[in-house]
């Protein structure tokens, strides 16, 4: 019973106060495949994806319309718990956020929250996190160091296997290399292409050639309402509204 | 070429303030070790005092002062760090929280005396805990209960918001977040504000004055309802009352001695403790 969408977001409107920061905004996340969520610095793609994980339960005087469904599962209905919706949709953020603590505390941390006892088990899945997110090799040797002596690059890999090791279904990535150098960049976007072989991605990115490079279909934002979305070759080729098209083109950003 | 007069003459300014502080912080240090080192000996530190205060040690007034900051902190630092943790990571923002906060900062303000008179009232009296031990150390507590929340507070204010969201995102929840995230982070922060509050108890004197001190004790205290002789209350006694004077005066400047370096000693050691904490998780 695969469902072919694991994330649908229906007429879902948010404010921040009396500010509207989405309008409106229906779409669906395909299980297994890589959305990329483009547009303008305050157009709300990172608000937008925030909401997926429920992030945004931590900002005071915000409001919600709309239902957001995760498998089916209305996420934000009274019964449902924020923390389990958390585990199983991972985030990565902007600026690589280790805990400082070691290497390897940092990834068995999310399994002893959530209950993970037995130091073998433990070990086992950080070394299978950090192999899964292409770190391992560089940190084999040097698990209990800190992990804020890592590069940027390191850290922002780090913080992925960090979300790996709690078997999440969905990962968000929250312009993963806005602080990054091309190198580093280039291997996070290696890795999302392997990591969407295991789970649906969602990636929000100021960089349009990333959007093209990593995705499969791709949302246009604009003020807050979605513009269009589609598979990111026709988005990138043929898109349908013109804002969308002076968007990609260059001519404002 | 006005300009570069303008800057050498500003740092000619601050450069010569730092000097005066400086030479004041050294004449301190200078006299009172000076005066101090003329009786401090080991008996002095071992001893109990002898012939009117006029030889023997001051044993018992160290073991005092120690047992008061202990009862201080003991009482003080999980209470404090439990308000710091609520005003930080649970409550609601809002006009209470800020009224509570100006209230906690205005606390530190009050005049330490008028605290012993609150320990008199409450501790000695009301609760019948009588002069004692327990009654000086809870008021010395209370003393600093708002310095220690302060620094508590700004430690935690201090730790990045992206590493609390960072464990939420995984699924843990909030109290584990603040638990094993943000207290180990806040850590280094909290010790700092118990040092400072430790320096400030051991050489309060108003907060015991009427709850705990006694003049002169024929050897240490018993229990927790016992009176006790601590330092800074010696010293005074010592100036002030007493038949003899100049002998007195000697010992008084070796109290302050003895004083000095139990502080230095704890700062010392909560710089050593904070630099181990940072050396091993900031690169």
């Amino acid at each position: 019973m695969l469902d072919p969408v694991k994330i649908r977001t229906q007429n879902v409107d948010f404010f921040y106060g009396n500010q509207q920061a989405l309008r409106d905004i229906s779409m669906d996340i395909d299980a297994g495949r890589v959305t990329a969520i483009i547009g303008p610095s305050g157009c709300g793609k990172s608000t937008f994806i925030r909401l997926l994980n429920r992030m945004n339960d931590l900002v005071a005087h915000t409001a919600l319309h709309g239902h957001i469904y995760l498998e089916g599962q209305d996420i934000f209905s009274p019964a449902v718990d924020p923390v389990e919706i958390r585990r199983r949709v991972g985030m990565v953020f902007q600026k690589p956020n280790p805990f400082p603590k070691s290497i390897f505390e940092n990834i068995a941390y999310g399994l002893e929250v959530n209950g993970c006892r037995d130091r073998d088990i433990v070990e086992e899945r950080v070394v299978m996190s950090l192999k899964k997110a292409a770190l391992w090799g560089e940190v084999k040797d040097r698990l209990r160091d800190s992990a804020l002596r890592l590069s940027g690059g390191q850290q922002q890999r780090l913080c992925i296997a960090r979300c790996l090791a709690v078997a999440p279904e969905v990962l968000l990535f929250d312009e993963p290399c806005a602080s990054l150098d091309p190198i580093s960049t280039t291997k996070i976007e290696e890795l999302i292409l392997e990591l969407k072989k295991d789970y649906t991605i969602a990636i929000v990115t100021h960089n349009m050639q990333q959007a093209a490079r990593v995705s499969d279909k791709t949302a246009f934002f604009l003020l807050g309402e979605l513009v269009e979305m589609g598979e990111t070759q026709h988005i990138f080729t043929a898109p349908k509204d013109k804002r969308t098209e002076a968007y990609i083109t260059g001519r404002f950003g | 070429m006005k300009r570069n007069f303008t800057q050498a003459m500003g740092f000619t300014f601050l450069f010569s303030s730092l000097a005066l502080t400086l030479l004041v912080l050294f004449s301190i240090i200078y006299f009172i070790g000076a005066r101090g080192l003329k009786v401090l000996s080991w008996e002095f530190l071992t001893q109990v005092p002898r012939q009117a205060m006029t030889a023997g040690g001051v044993a018992p007034a160290i073991v005092g002062t120690f047992y008061l900051a202990l009862i201080a902190i003991l009482f003080s630092l999980p209470l404090a760090l439990a308000c710091a943790i609520y005003l930080c990571e649970y409550s609601p923002k809002g006009w209470v929280v800020n009224f509570i906060r100006i209230g906690i900062n205005n606390l530190a303000g009050v005049p330490s005396v008028v605290f012993g008179l609150f320990g008199l009232a409450v501790f000695v009296k009301s609760l019948k805990f009588g002069v004692s031990m327990l009654s000086g150390g809870l008021t010395l507590g209370i003393l600093v209960l708002p310095v220690i929340i302060s620094a508590a507070q700004e430690a935690l204010l201090a730790v990045p918001h992206s590493i609390r969201e960072a464990s939420l995102a995984l699924g843990a929840t909030q109290w584990q977040t603040i638990r094993r995230i943000v207290l180990p982070a806040a850590l280094p922060g909290i010790l700092t504000g118990v040092v400072l509050s430790i320096g400030r108890v051991v050489g309060e004197t108003a907060p015991i004055l009427f709850t705990a001190a006694a003049f002169y004790l024929r050897g240490f205290p018993g229990s927790v309802f016992s009176e006790v002789m601590a330092l800074p209350y010696h010293i005074y006694a010592l100036m002030t009352e007493g038949t003899h004077p100049k002998e007195q005066t000697d010992i008084a400047y070796g109290c302050s001695l003895v004083l000095l370096l139990l502080v230095l000693v704890i700062s010392a050691l909560a710089v050593y403790l904070r630099q181990r904490q940072r050396s091993r998780f900031h690169a």
